[in-house]
């Protein structure tokens, strides 16, 4: 029965993957119908878990659907900065006590998972927006809030629309210099912030074979700033290969149907790309990091769940190795998880940061949420390797955030201002 | 936690918000984080656009909003903060995903009206009918929101999933077959 659907060739990604696993049990599920599914797995994180738990237990309900699918990640603000967000904490840890969930504590639930739990064909719903970043690795990952993660918890299963989905065709190559970073931003600045809204976006063509499963997660993870359901990489050898490494099995290879309808098709040759700074504030339109004058940055951010994997530190440490971060200038290092914090001080990139005058701190969003670790004043300037460049979002509502790559941010950092990380290169 | 299921119909002034009004605007990361409590959070509604808006707000008001209403995180203090500051229901050309579902969930109306921002102005006083599911403007004018699926509606009308949940002992999507939607 699945494979019948696993086999059509009219069907998109999202159609397929719905299908598959609605209660319907084969029944074909096009755009735009609403289904019921199940859930492989749940994740909250400290700032929309706390809610889930409370509406969970006004609901009434005695006991979790699975206790092994059900994830609690201390992520946002660990340690805990101030009294309130402790308490936070010890009302996560009761309930992880008293169901038998899981908890980690101090890793970005979305590294975390991508390097622990996910696998292809995986239905993943997160109380957090970028969970769509598992479409990574070809599993259906999407947001939801509190209230519907405790539905989740009770029931395993939710309802969904099925997404409209959009191809963008991948040619060329990058080149020295660029990364997924600056491919997504520029599809932000092309689709705009609602571009992607209630839509699956399937990335495809010939240079996805050279994007690492590390790239393809910050493109997938980046691209809930276009408001998209789903940002999906089918499997191939490079998912295959992470897969091999980590040991872990898909449930399905899940690949669209040669005939499948797009609502959209884009092409971007990536050879065209530059190093891209979306900012200051998401109004602002996308330009290249060489168009910027020399403002004074405050503070650079390099870190979160859209490029704090090894992957990115790597690139800072190659541009700041020898240098000193400008005078002036705060540079805050964040790793995504507790294993890229254990890699990068065994591979001696955190000697590097610590020489070059940053700070690198334990993993967490830290900065990215302005709760701690890198908190902006009024009218203070940042550029940071987060997602998000919204009014208020890392600290005073009067602060200007830009957003780049982690190399343009490590160049930034040297020269107190926004530069094109080429010349470091 | 208990404000009652919206009524059938709906009167109040609408304050009239711009495109991309997104999460951190509606409620900033570092006040969300610091507490559970519904109260709380409605002190912090539409911060980034006006701190004082809680003591401006009046209980019954409406939201009526451009493009793309409540875009970012998933954060469900947003909706939970405007409906407990007292907006009776949000108005807007579209939404965001995930706050759209959020409002059904914790039974704040969120009707979406293409080209709504253009009708009203600032304080106009306005209604929503959650029967058919439209919105009549000052001078009369009736326009009607995108289609949202029964179970929907249903589960706005009971007042969000906790009250539903306490009656019904299951979610409302639980007995549906699959319809076509737009959500
Ligand atoms: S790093 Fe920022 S964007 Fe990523 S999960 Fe944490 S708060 Fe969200």
């Amino acid at each position: 029965m699945p494979q019948a659907i696993l086999n059509d060739d009219s069907l998109t990604f999202a159609e397929k993957i719905i299908s598959v696993k609605s209660d319907g049990g084969g029944k074909v599920h096009r755009a735009g119908e609403i289904a019921v599914i199940g859930a492989d797995m749940a994740m909250a994180q400290d700032s929309t878990g706390p809610l889930a738990i409370k509406v969970f237990r006004e609901m009434g309900v005695q006991k979790v659907w699975d206790p092994k699918k059900i994830h609690l990640v201390i992520d946002h603000s660990f340690p805990a900065p101030d009294e309130k967000i402790a308490n936070l904490h010890i009302l996560i840890r009761e309930f992880v006590k008293q169901h038998g969930v899981r908890l980690v504590e101090g890793s970005i639930s979305h590294q975390h998972l991508l390097e622990n739990h996910v696998v292809p064909g995986m239905v993943l719903f997160g109380a957090d927006s970028h969970t769509c970043q598992a479409g990574a690795i070809g599993a259906f990952a999407t947001g939801i809030g509190s209230s519907e993660m405790a539905a989740v918890w009770a029931s395993g299963r939710l309802w969904v629309r099925v997404p409209e989905s959009v191809k963008i065709n991948l040619t060329g190559q990058l080149k020295k210099g660029v990364y997924a970073r600056d491919i997504i931003t520029h599809f932000i600045g092309m689709v705009g912030e609602d571009g992607g809204n209630y839509k699956s976006l399937e990335w495809n063509g010939p240079a996805v074979k050279n994007l690492s499963i590390a790239s393809r997660a910050c493109i997938s993870n980046n691209s809930m700033e276009c408001g998209c359901k789903l940002s999906i990489f089918e499997v191939d050898p490079v998912t295959q290969d992470y897969f091999k490494t980590a040991n872990r099995k898909a449930i399905f290879e899940i690949h669209a149907g040669q005939k499948a309808h797009y609502k959209e098709e884009y092409d971007i040759d990536l050879a065209n790309l530059e190093p891209q700074v979306w900012g200051p504030g998401n109004e602002s339109k996308v330009r290249s990091a060489s168009e910027f004058g020399d403002g004074h940055l405050d503070e650079v951010f390099i870190g979160s769940s859209t490029n704090g994997r090894y992957e990115d530190l790597q690139v800072a440490s190659k541009i700041l190795k020898g240098h000193k971060v400008k005078a002036g200038t705060r540079c805050i290092i964040t790793p995504a998880s507790r294993n890229v914090f254990e890699k990068a001080i065994q591979g001696g990139l955190a000697e590097t940061f610590l020489e070059s005058g940053a700070v690198f701190t334990n993993a967490t969003c830290g900065a990215c949420v302005g709760t701690h670790l890198g908190v902006l004043g009024e009218n203070e300037t940042c550029l940071s390797t987060s997602p998000r460049n919204y009014v208020g979002r890392m600290g005073a509502t009067t602060a200007k955030i830009y957003l780049s790559s982690p190399a343009t941010a490590a160049a930034s950092a040297l020269e107190g201002h926004i530069a094109d990380p080429r010349r470091y290169l | 936690m208990s404000v009652p299921a919206p009524s059938t119909i709906i009167r109040g002034r609408a304050w009239v918000w711009p495109d991309d009004v997104n999460t951190d605007i509606i409620i900033p990361f570092r006040f969300k984080a610091r507490t559970n409590d519904p109260v709380e959070m409605a002190k912090y509604a539409m911060y980034g656009f006006d701190p004082e808006f809680y003591k401006k707000v009046r209980p019954g008001d409406l939201f009526v909003a451009g493009r793309n209403f409540g875009g970012g995180s998933s954060r469900e203090q947003a909706p939970v903060a405007i409906k407990y500051s007292g907006v009776a229901a949000v108005i807007a050309e579209s939404f965001a995903r995930i706050f759209y579902r959020n409002s059904f969930a914790i039974g704040l109306p969120a009707l979406e009206v293409p080209g709504i921002t253009k009708q009203v102005n600032q304080f106009d006083e306005i209604s929503i009918n959650l029967q058919d599911w439209s919105v009549t403007t000052k001078d009369g004018t009736e326009y009607h929101a995108l289609k949202v699926p029964e179970f929907l509606r249903g589960l706005m009308r009971e007042g969000g999933l906790v009250e539903y949940y306490k009656r019904h002992k299951s979610f409302p999507w639980e007995q549906m077959q699959a319809t076509p939607g737009t959500t």
